[in-house]
């Protein structure tokens, strides 16, 4: 597919290259790749499948027309630290080292961008390579100081790890912040990916993150994302799962004005496991487009996806599941589903599941609905005395908490809960 | 309690209710009577202020408001109760935690604040005990996977947990079987008192062998083209609908 080229990401790279000092723990070819491929194939527009409904090439040149790069002073993160973990901080795309508590569990490291192993700056663009896709791309070649996690062999983590992503842009602003989680074989742990936005303008986050799941590991992951209107983002997790390795994550959207999930999953062994869950509510004019990949590469392997959307106003949900299922991958159990609920009449959902299957004795099964809140279930609730708030509340959370009550930390939970619906 | 006068409805441009007239009174027991399709439940949603209906002459005054201008939430607030012919699955939301919200709800509409969480579990006991509805079904999903005769008494409980003034029973009885029918009707009797009443609409006599009725009205083609005392159901089960059919 010829696509047509802009040169916004020419204009992009000039502006939020003011800021950014050289970043010299990336190697140099996956550099050269970056820019390469950017240099070809530019900011995806809604000509690229893939950006169907999505475009943000135009939303680049519409709203970020102008990049500053400019951040007000991040001092204290308090109020924004869940009780029951233990908190890393990112601000604008730098890891916070001041910020962020002491990581003293057992078993566990952390390795600024700046201070990288080896085994580390292996890691770094293994998964997520450059000259795959323009968003890792670009935040290759200008990526935030982020960090390397690691979790040693054979240690099973108890506090979960809250990762708290802050933007507080004080002018239009791009960020790149990446990291890399690695999970050793045989170790388990939880970790809450939470984005917010405290600045007063427009940012855009382009976000990568590299996991990589050593056998028998065990990773429970959660993207909670609330940016705000004022909050534009590309988030793109490059998953990879080994041998009898099991990889979760549930990504619950509260707010943002554009948000972009593009979550792949690479099942590389046999028995392995992956679920994806997702809950978003949309409002206004939001776009919340969440674009997965599973790609089932060896045999007896699982995966699992259930995405919600709760779609009111003008806004737009759109999900986009693959499926790969290869060659080898026999007895491959895959199950996918997507369930809307549109508020308005003038909001929209855009559904496509996308299975590929080269494999004969496999089980895959997709499914999706959309639907208004049943009017039925409605005046039955009415007719008992519950007023028209209260009881679209309840069927509203009852249709959430079919993903709400996958999550397995309690303070997360408790937030979700109360900003849902 | 409740004055019906000449109710007209429609939906879809179709005249369902062609001029209703009824008057209910505390401490009283109407059984409502009818072939399939006369307006039976259209009547009952009426009065429940489904939406899908439009009423196009007459009035409605319960406990001394006009109804008609109600929103369903107020008219259940003011003391209706309909259990549904067909009652909804709800998925996901919980039998017992929506009839707390209901129950505060009420309350809060006359003034009074909210039950304590004690009291509700006692209630909520002593309730599920007349209704003899298993405690697994009380704290599952509204409805959810319930068997029909379990809906029903599932409705009943409802009922029992609320308190209305005016009831109305719409086929409650159809789908039970004779020991559900007894246990249904004896919760409707202990619940029964002066200050409240019943619509009980049934296609059958037998339910008002239990729940016995003070008039028995016979609706058809949505009109009451005759009414009478408990005999009249009697005679109806003799004769048969076709009978009626031919008169009218
Ligand atoms: N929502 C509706 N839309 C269209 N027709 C309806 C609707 N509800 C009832 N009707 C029609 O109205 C008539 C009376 O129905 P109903 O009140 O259910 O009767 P009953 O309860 O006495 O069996 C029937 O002809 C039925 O088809
Ligand atoms: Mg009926």
């Amino acid at each position: 597919m010829i696509l047509e080229k802009t040169q916004t990401h020419q204009r992009v790279i000039e502006q939020i290259s003011v800021l950014n000092a050289k970043v010299d723990f990336m190697n140099d070819t996956a550099l050269s790749n970056a820019l390469t491929y950017l240099e070809e194939k530019g900011i995806p527009n809604n000509k690229n499948e893939e950006y169907k409904y999505c475009n943000i090439d135009s939303i680049l040149k519409t709203d970020f027309k102008n990049i500053q790069q400019q951040f007000n002073t991040v001092s204290t993160i308090n109020n924004l630290r869940l009780n029951d973990c233990l908190t890393l901080v990112v601000v604008n795309g730098n890891f916070s080292e001041k910020l962020s508590d002491k990581l003293v569990l057992k078993g566990v490291k952390l390795f600024s961008f700046n201070s990288l192993e080896n085994s580390g700056k292996q890691l770094l663009t293994a998964a997520a390579k450059s000259n795959s896709d323009s968003f890792i791309a670009l935040n290759t070649a200008f990526s935030g100081i982020g960090f390397h996690l690691k979790i040693l062999k054979n240690e099973q983590t108890q506090i979960p790890i809250q990762i708290l992503y802050i933007n507080s842009a004080s002018a239009e602003s791009f960020v790149n912040p990446r990291n890399i989680i690695e999970l050793e074989e045989n170790s388990s742990a939880t970790i809450i990916e939470h984005y917010i936005n405290i600045g007063t303008h427009k940012v855009f986050t382009n976000f990568v993150s590299e996991k990589y799941l050593a056998q028998n590991s065990n990773l429970k992951s959660y993207t909670l994302q609330n940016e705000t209107s004022l909050g534009y983002g590309v988030y793109t997790n490059q998953v990879k799962v080994n041998k009898h390795a099991n990889y979760q994550n549930t990504t619950v959207t509260l707010s943002g004005r554009l948000v972009r999930n593009n979550h792949q999953v690479i099942l590389s062994e046999d028995n392995c496991e992956a679920s994806l869950f997702g809950l978003f509510k949309t409002s206004n004019n939001q776009l919340v487009d969440n674009h997965t990949l599973i790609d089932h590469q060896k045999p007896n392997c699982q995966s699992n996806e259930l995405y919600k959307g709760i779609i009111g106003d003008k806004s737009t949900g759109v999900f986009n599941g693959k499926i790969f299922v290869r060659k080898d991958a026999q007895k491959t159990n895959a199950y996918q589903s997507s369930k809307n609920v549109l508020l308005s009449d003038e909001g929209c959902i855009n559904t496509k599941p996308q299975l590929e299957i080269f494999a004969d004795d496999v089980k895959c099964s997709h499914g999706t609905s959309t639907g208004k809140i049943d009017e039925n279930a409605l005046f039955y609730l009415n007719a008992r005395g519950l007023g028209k708030e209260s009881a679209k509340k309840l069927l509203l959370s009852a249709f959430a908490n079919e993903v709400i009550d996958k999550i397995e930390v309690d303070s997360l939970k408790e937030i979700i809960e109360s900003q849902i619906i | 309690m409740i004055t019906i006068k000449n109710l007209h409805a429609s939906v879809e441009g179709k005249e369902i209710l062609r001029g209703i007239n009824l008057e209910v009174k505390a401490g009283e027991v109407h059984a409502i009577m009818g072939p399939n399709g006369s307006g039976k439940s259209t009547l009952s949603n009426v009065l429940a202020g489904r939406e899908d209906y439009e009423v196009t002459a007459g009035e409605v005054i319960f406990n001394g408001k006009n109804l008609l201008e109600l929103s369903p939430e107020d008219r259940a607030r003011e003391g209706l109760f309909l259990a549904f012919q067909y009652p909804v699955e709800i998925p996901g939301v919980s039998n017992i935690n929506f009839l707390k919200t209901a129950l505060n709800e009420i309350r809060a509409y006359h003034g009074k604040n909210e039950i304590t969480a004690k009291d509700f579990l006692a209630l909520v006991k002593e309730k599920q005990k007349l209704v003899e509805l298993d405690g697994k079904l009380a704290n599952r999903s509204v409805n959810e996977g319930f068997s029909g005769g379990e809906k029903k008494r599932n409705e009943i409980f409802q009922m029992a947990m609320l308190e209305p003034t005016l009831s109305i029973l719409d086929e409650t009885d159809s789908g039970l079987d004779i020991d559900a029918l007894k246990i249904v009707a004896n919760g409707v009797n202990t619940l029964k008192n002066k200050n409240n009443a019943y619509i009980v609409i049934t296609h059958y006599q037998r339910l008002l062998d239990y729940i016995v009725p003070d008039f028995v009205h016979i609706l058809y083609n949505g009109k009451i083209v005759q009414s009478g005392g408990k005999e009249l159901a009697l005679e109806l089960e003799a004769k048969g609908y076709d009978e009626i059919k031919k008169q009218f």
